[in-house]
């Protein structure tokens, strides 16, 4: 039975790790993707994904080694995403070691990139993520959430359904969901916005964006119909570790991979 | 394996025909102990104890830029002269006589069958099949031989290797139907997921080939 999946999420600048990973701090090597990469690996996490906050060419390149590093170390797959802007991103980052390519802003700006992606390296390694945010009340749009880029600071005025419906019609493989309204809260991922993107799509959804304990995790793989969690800072803080989360899962009914060791 | 008794082995070749990153499957067999060598040209293939055909994307393409490379009959020579010959995800499929995925499009044609896709449909479950699911033994496969199970790989296709295919053993993994995940058939073995993917449990299947199946 295909198991719920628990996704750690990094952020990496100019090739290094960095906002607060507390559980690795007094590390004098605190900052290296390939480390942390191993200790997750070591959790029994599902998959890695990091995220480039590099805004210069010269970090870019560096993300290019930090895949290629981690790819050669860990035996997991690697999303890689930001910053990735055209077919050439996706091929660089793939041949450098990535499993799959996530993308954001730019696929809004130009949703050909998410149909361009597929049709050259298959749909499995394209993830659409989505920034989103309730509308406020009395909105013209009616009740719903709309779709956010720059960091949460442009209302597209996309509709959160619409564009996840177009998103695989366009051709992507899975959908990264991010609420932005409980993003960094810590009080939950939004359970309406997950179930309902996950009921109109056929692809894998991961939620993203409010974990801050045991019961979030468990809710949103059930209520929120989500396939998949990622979090960021509550691993990274080391108040959870991936091991925890998927033993309540378990504990709880739901199927998840459990630690193996060969004979 | 003490140094006074090191049997020279002769090296894997893990066919690089442009279809797709190849690194971390090549590493994944190095870890595994074999002197694994990503191959590029068909004249590389001298020598070697075996051959590994990774493979992503779709059917068509794969396969186009497989005849391309030239490696098609160096191939199949080397599977009829007994060479092991171990097929990875779309590699596992491309050694079919087809898929559904590109109709018209020869696969390699060691395995009579046809490749199926999962059906979505209102209810059913998401295409593509991605992430870890449990992996069932079905007889005697080398690469499963002495496995604990359940166990759980990597997986991420849309399209599957049915149970009309005939194999002497493997194992199957249910994902709205059952398939066959890992498929040994004479000197042919694949699988369905990516062991270079799939943490320990990949890395013990890639042992067992090495043991159990170079020897």
């Amino acid at each position: 039975m295909l198991t719920k999946r628990i996704i750690p999420c990094l952020d990496v600048q100019n090739g290094r790790v960095v906002k607060n990973v507390r559980f690795f701090e007094n590390h004098r090597d605190a900052g290296d993707p390939l480390l942390l990469a191993q200790e997750y690996e070591r959790q029994q996490a599902d998959e890695l994904v990091f995220y480039d906050i590099t805004a210069t060419h010269e970090g870019r390149k560096l993300m290019l080694d930090v895949a290629a590093q981690v790819a050669e170390a860990v035996l997991m797959p690697l999303t890689v995403g930001g910053g990735v802007g055209s077919v050439a991103d996706f091929r660089e980052l793939l041949l450098a070691g990535a499993d799959k390519i996530s993308v954001n802003s730019s696929a809004v700006k130009n949703p050909q990139l998410i149909r361009e992606a597929s049709d050259h390296f298959g749909a499995q390694c394209v993830v659409l993520s989505i920034d989103a945010k309730r509308r406020a009340a009395g909105h013209a749009q009616g009740d719903g959430w709309n779709v956010y880029v720059g960091g949460g600071r442009v209302d597209t005025g996309l509709d959160l359904l619409a564009w996840a419906e177009q998103g695989q019609r366009l051709g992507a493989g899975e959908l990264c969901l991010n609420i932005m309204d409980a993003d960094g809260t810590r009080a939950g991922f939004d359970l309406e916005a997950t179930r309902l993107v996950s009921r109109s799509v056929d692809l894998p959804v991961i939620a993203s964006g409010g974990a801050g304990k045991l019961d979030d995790f468990y809710d949103v793989l059930t209520e929120g119909a989500a396939d998949a969690a990622l979090a960021a800072s509550v691993f990274h803080f080391g108040e959870l570790t991936v091991n925890t989360v998927k033993a309540d899962l378990k504990r709880r009914g739901l199927n998840v991979r459990p630690a193996w060791a060969d004979q | 394996m003490g140094s006074a008794m090191t049997q020279i082995q002769r090296p894997v070749a893990v066919l690089d025909y442009g279809g797709g990153n190849v690194h971390s499957c090549h590493k994944a067999f190095v870890r595994a102990g074999m002197d694994a060598r990503i191959i590029s040209t068909p004249d590389e293939l001298e020598g070697m104890a075996a051959i590994v055909v990774p493979g992503q994307g779709h059917f068509r393409q794969v396969m186009e830029a497989f005849d391309h490379s030239g490696f098609r009959a160096p191939l199949l020579s080397a599977a009829a002269a007994g060479t092991p010959i171990f097929g990875i995800c779309v590699g596992m499929q491309m050694l079919l006589d087809a898929s559904e995925e590109a109709p018209g499009v020869a696969g390699l044609g060691l395995l009579p069958g046809t490749v199926r896709r999962f059906e979505p449909a209102p209810g059913a479950e998401k295409v593509p099949h991605m992430g870890w699911n449990s992996i069932d033994k079905v007889g005697d496969s080398p690469l499963l031989r002495n496995l604990f199970c359940p166990a759980y790989t990597y997986f991420v296709h849309s399209y599957y290797v049915p149970l009309d295919v005939e194999a002497d053993a493997g194992a199957i993994t249910e994902y709205g139907v059952p398939f066959w995940s890992v498929l040994s058939q004479g000197n042919i073995h694949a699988t369905q997921f990516h062991p270079e993917k799939s943490g320990e449990v990949g890395l013990a299947i890639l042992r067992r080939f090495k043991e159990q199946v170079l020897g």
